[in-house]
């Protein structure tokens, strides 16, 4: 193992591949420590959706700059990440879900998305096998550059590219401790052995909390187990992921023909237990044959549970420590830290080699959780 | 000409795409099968995850004994949604 780096990154994840890679082909000496194997997180969990439709201006810009970045790249890294736009339908159920639709629709213009609010007719022009009735949709919002990727390969893509710039990754390696001075970060030990670095990015999902307590810094993200279904496949029916804030439901059917889909689970709780529940196993195929009826006939594969890292505002928490000099925070994604990971990295990035900041950097810090009022995000799923 | 192996019949993948893989480093059970949609088929690893260890131990030396199995997961057999649903119904 290396015994000293420029940057340390604890989590190879989406986050943690994405940030190496971006470092590395800049010149930086970049370490990832990965406990398991890339991708055994929330990431190798996820459904990996991809949708710039948020109320808050920061989800939506970081979102939007990502899918800039999302489109390029396969090219970018050699290798295919099976990017694919077939849009992101989000369902409107009453006039106050409406109100709130105009509103983030006409925030999401100004930064330049293409979005349009569809009457219930139009709901199944874009996705014919909807039962709008049976959904209780009233109308819809649609735009059709939001998508998916592979969440696996975009996380070994992100992995192989950073590794031919010099990057080293090593998986089965845990991050059991951190060295500092009084105001500064000075190394990483972990159960193989220890290395010195002036930075570290806390980039370790629902462990963050336990990495940063390393440090004595406290963070307000709970973990919040999540679970999630694949069918067999089927011949192409729709290419829009379908989502809905006010039953919490999303799904899409992938390239190869099996759906994907989540919702909020009837017995969700804080804590890192991983087994699936029979209770959203019933609720998740009542809903989803609500919203499609042919679907009834099409058979359940499997289901599996994943976490999501949840702050109080769901917003990640971005950047460096205050008090705490290399400290970098990288964690809090709720339900979509895939989406926007090719702009955060791309941001942390320009953060640790120019020490460039922006206002969504200066946003997402941790310190806004000291004022009373944050500003909370509305559009959330799963 | 030699005939293709096939490992893995739900994904269609071959002792090639295996053995070319684990060549690329993908040496870890779970980063293969991510990689390679291995077990994630209707019969979820049941007929291709003990070839697939046994390649693996081949090429790379490490013991099949030390690998951890990845979890197959529920409901094992395909159900189809109509059923799963119509239990919550008959309540
Ligand atoms: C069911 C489900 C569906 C989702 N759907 C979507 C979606 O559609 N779109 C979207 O954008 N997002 C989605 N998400 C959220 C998304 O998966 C996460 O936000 C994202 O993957 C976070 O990536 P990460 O790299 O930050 O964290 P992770 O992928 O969790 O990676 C953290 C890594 O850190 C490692 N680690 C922890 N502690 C240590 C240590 N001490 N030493 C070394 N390594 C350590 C872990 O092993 C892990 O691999 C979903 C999540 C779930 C659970």
């Amino acid at each position: 193992m290396k015994s000293k780096a420029d940057v340390v990154i604890i989590g190879g994840g989406i986050s943690g591949c994405g940030l190496a890679y971006n470092l590395a082909r800049r010149g930086v000496d970049v370490l990832v420590f990965e406990k398991n194997y890339l991708t055994s997180g929330a990431t190798g969990a996820c459904g990996a959706g991809i949708r710039q439709q948020w109320s808050t201006y920061e989800n939506a810009e970081l979102a939007i700059a990502s899918v800039k970045i999302f489109e390029k790249l396969s090219n970018e890294l050699g290798e295919d990440i099976e990017f694919r736009q077939g849009g992101y339908l989000v369902a409107i159920h009453d006039r106050k879900e409406m109100k709130q639709a105009i509103k983030n629709v006409e925030m999401q213009r100004t930064l330049g998305l293409q979005v349009e609010i569809l009457d219930s007719e139009g709901i199944n022009d874009i996705v014919p096998i909807l039962d709008v009735k049976g959904m209780k949709a009233i109308g819809a919002t649609f735009c059709p550059t939001d998508g998916h990727a592979n969440p696996f390969k975009t996380t070994f893509a992100y992995a192989n590219a950073a590794k031919r710039f010099g990057a080293n990754i090593y998986t089965h390696t845990k991050v059991t401790s951190i060295k500092k001075d009084k105001k500064r970060i000075t190394g990483v030990i972990t159960d193989k052995g220890s290395v010195k670095t002036e930075i570290v990015v806390n980039a370790a999902g629902i462990w963050s909390k336990d990495i940063a307590e390393i440090v004595g810094v406290n963070t307000p993200n709970i973990p919040i187990r999540k679970e999630i279904i694949a069918t067999e496949r089927f011949k192409p029916m729709f290419e829009a992921m379908v989502i809905s804030f006010k039953d919490g439901i999303y799904f899409s059917q992938q390239k190869e023909g099996q759906i994907i889909g989540g919702i909020p689970s009837p017995e969700q709780k804080p804590g890192y237990k991983t087994i699936p529940t029979i209770s959203f196993m019933q609720h998740m195929a009542s809903t989803l044959i609500r919203y499609a009826p042919v679907l009834k006939h099409i058979n359940l594969l499997r289901h599996w549970t994943g976490f999501y890292d949840v702050t109080p505002d769901s917003r990640p928490i971005l950047g460096e420590t205050k008090n705490l000099k290399g400290f970098i925070h990288c964690h809090g994604f709720s339900g979509h830290g895939f989406m926007i990971s090719p702009m955060v990295s791309k941001l942390l990035s320009d953060f640790i080699v120019d020490g460039k900041t922006s206002e969504v950097l200066n946003n997402l810090n941790i310190d806004r959780f000291k004022d009373k009022k944050i500003e909370h995000e509305m559009s959330t799923v799963g | 000409m030699k005939k293709k192996a096939i490992v893995c019949r739900c994904e269609d993948i071959s002792l090639e795409d295996v053995e070319k893989a684990i060549d690329e480093g993908y040496t870890d059970i779970e980063e293969l099968r991510k990689k390679l949609r291995i077990g994630m088929g209707p019969c979820q690893g049941r007929v291709c995850i003990q070839l697939v260890m046994k390649i693996l131990e081949k090429k790379t030396g490490k013991e099949v004994g030390k690998i951890n199995l990845p979890s197959s997961r529920p409901p094992i057999i395909p159900v189809c949604l109509g059923s799963i649903a119509s239990d919550k119904n008959e309540k």
